[in-house]
Order: C-alpha cells, then structure tokens, then sequence
C-alpha cells in the first residue's frame, strides 16, 4: 500500500468527520459522514480487506446513511438556531476529548509493535471473500444464525415502535 | 512506509471525533452519526490488527475480519431501532434538542 494513498483516504475520512460534528445542518452532516465512510472503506481496501471494504460501503454509506437522510427530512429539521453555549460544559467537553486522544497517543507510541510494518502477503494467496466466508459458514455460523434473529427482531420492534399509539 | 501505529493513530484521531460530537453536539441525530463514527473507528484497528498478525501461512488473521462484519450487521440493527426511538420521541416531545429532554434528569 502506497504512503500517500493511505494519508489521502485518512484526510478525506478525517476531514469530513470533523465536518460531521461541525455542520449547523443535520443533511450537511449526514451528506459529511457518507463521504467519511467512503475513505474508511478505501482505508479498508488498503488493507486488503476487500470484503469488509465492499460490505463498508454497501451497509453504511448506502443503507445506513438512505435511513439517516430519510429521517432527517421526516421531521422537516432545519439548521438548528444558535443556542446560548454553556461555555464551561464546552471547555469541558474540548478537555475531556483532547485528554483522551493525549492517553491514545502515548499508549500507541509505547506499542512496540506500532513501528513495524505490515508483512507482505504471499503471491498468490486466496481472495479475502473466500477465507471470510469460509469462517463465516463454518466457524461462526450460529452467530450468524443468532445475528438473522436479531436483525429479524429489530424489524419487529421498529414496526411496534412506529405505530402511531403506543400502549 | 506505512506502520501499524499509523493506522491506530488515525483510528483513535477518529474515535476522537466522535467522543468529541457526543460530548460538545446537542442534536440527538448528529449525536447518533457521532456514534458511528466510533463504532467504525473500532473497526478499522480491528482490521488493521487482522492485517498486521498473519498466521504461518502469511495470510492475514480472518477472524478478526469476522467480528467487524458482525459489528457493521449489529450496527446497523442498531441504527433502525435507534431512529425509530427519534421519530417516537419527537412525536411525543416535538423536539430532538437533547437539553429539552430532561425528565430523567432530576
């Protein structure tokens, strides 16, 4: 994987996620936040992981953000007025963030491993979709199965949590 | 040349953002895409730990890959039931400004 590759997909991802959580206006954000999880799914490809990459772009910037974007016009909201800022739970917040990324960052540089490089991959090893599949299918196919009830529950419970009278 | 730490640097850096949107933003929807944004900030270390310890056939550890395709799945269960929450709390509220909700509070 190329150096500039990789910081070109983080700036994108980076910059627009700052985008997200700066925008006065919900469809800026949401908009912000699809182009985000497109450099993460490019970040995702640079590690050869094609699969997760694909399924990346697939579920969040496709069906993920379609739901965001749809709700967002549901309740007609538009940029927020500005509200007085309670300047001390801001400062409060900003130091919280910025100790928390300081602690990150000296846990990193201790990793000894953090230095290395990634190890090449053998010439002609098999395609990710298939390794992850394999996994998928056979070492993990009753999570997979519990996962299908789940997904199976939370369609029910949404249609319950949108009927209009709620007992 | 690209190292492991970078990957992390940038996974925690957007992990960041995210913290930061939940704690500083005080709309309930650009709160939730905030916690997106951490849940795949987690993925992407998780990935590039899969891709970093590769097992004896030099093929990267797929188990990991695994686990962050079930993160996304149960992400987005959570998504949908998470905004069918908003839509019933701003029936009854006609609101979704996080300090105007404030009966749990005292």
């Amino acid at each position: 994987m190329s150096p500039v590759f990789f910081w070109l997909a983080s700036a994108l991802m980076l910059l627009f996620g700052a985008a997200v959580i700066m925008n006065r206006n919900p469809i800026a954000s949401a908009l912000s936040l699809v182009v985000s999880f497109l450099g993460l799914a490019a970040l995702f490809m640079s590690l050869d992981a094609f699969f997760i990459g694909i399924i990346q772009v697939l579920v969040y910037a496709g069906a993920v953000m379609v739901l965001f974007l749809f709700i967002i016009m549901l309740l007609d909201l538009r940029a927020e007025e500005r509200r007085k800022i309670n300047l001390v739970a801001f400062a409060g917040g900003v130091a919280v963030a910025v100790i928390f990324f300081g602690q990150l960052c000296l846990v990193i540089g201790h990793l000894r491993q953090a230095k290395q490089s990634f190890p090449a991959l053998p010439l002609n090893h098999p395609d990710d979709v298939r390794s992850v599949g394999l996994l998928l299918f056979g070492n993990y196919n009753l999570p997979f199965q519990i996962i299908a009830v789940l997904i199976l529950v939370a369609t029910i419970g949404v249609i319950v949590l949108s009927k209009r009278e709620l007992r | 040349m690209v190292t492991l730490g970078d990957y992390l640097f940038v996974s925690g850096l957007l992990f960041t953002i995210g913290f930061a949107g939940v704690l500083l933003r005080r709309n309930i929807i650009i709160i939730f895409m905030s916690l997106e944004l951490m849940l795949n900030a987690a993925n992407l270390s998780l990935v590039a730990f899969s891709r970093f310890r590769t097992d004896s056939l030099g093929l990267p550890n797929y188990h990991a890959q695994v686990f962050v395709f079930f993160i996304i799945t149960v992400a987005a269960a959570e998504v949908a039931v998470g905004l069918a929450v908003i839509v019933a709390l701003y029936r009854a509220r006609r609101t979704i400004h996080v300090e105007d909700i404030s009966t749990l509070k005292y």
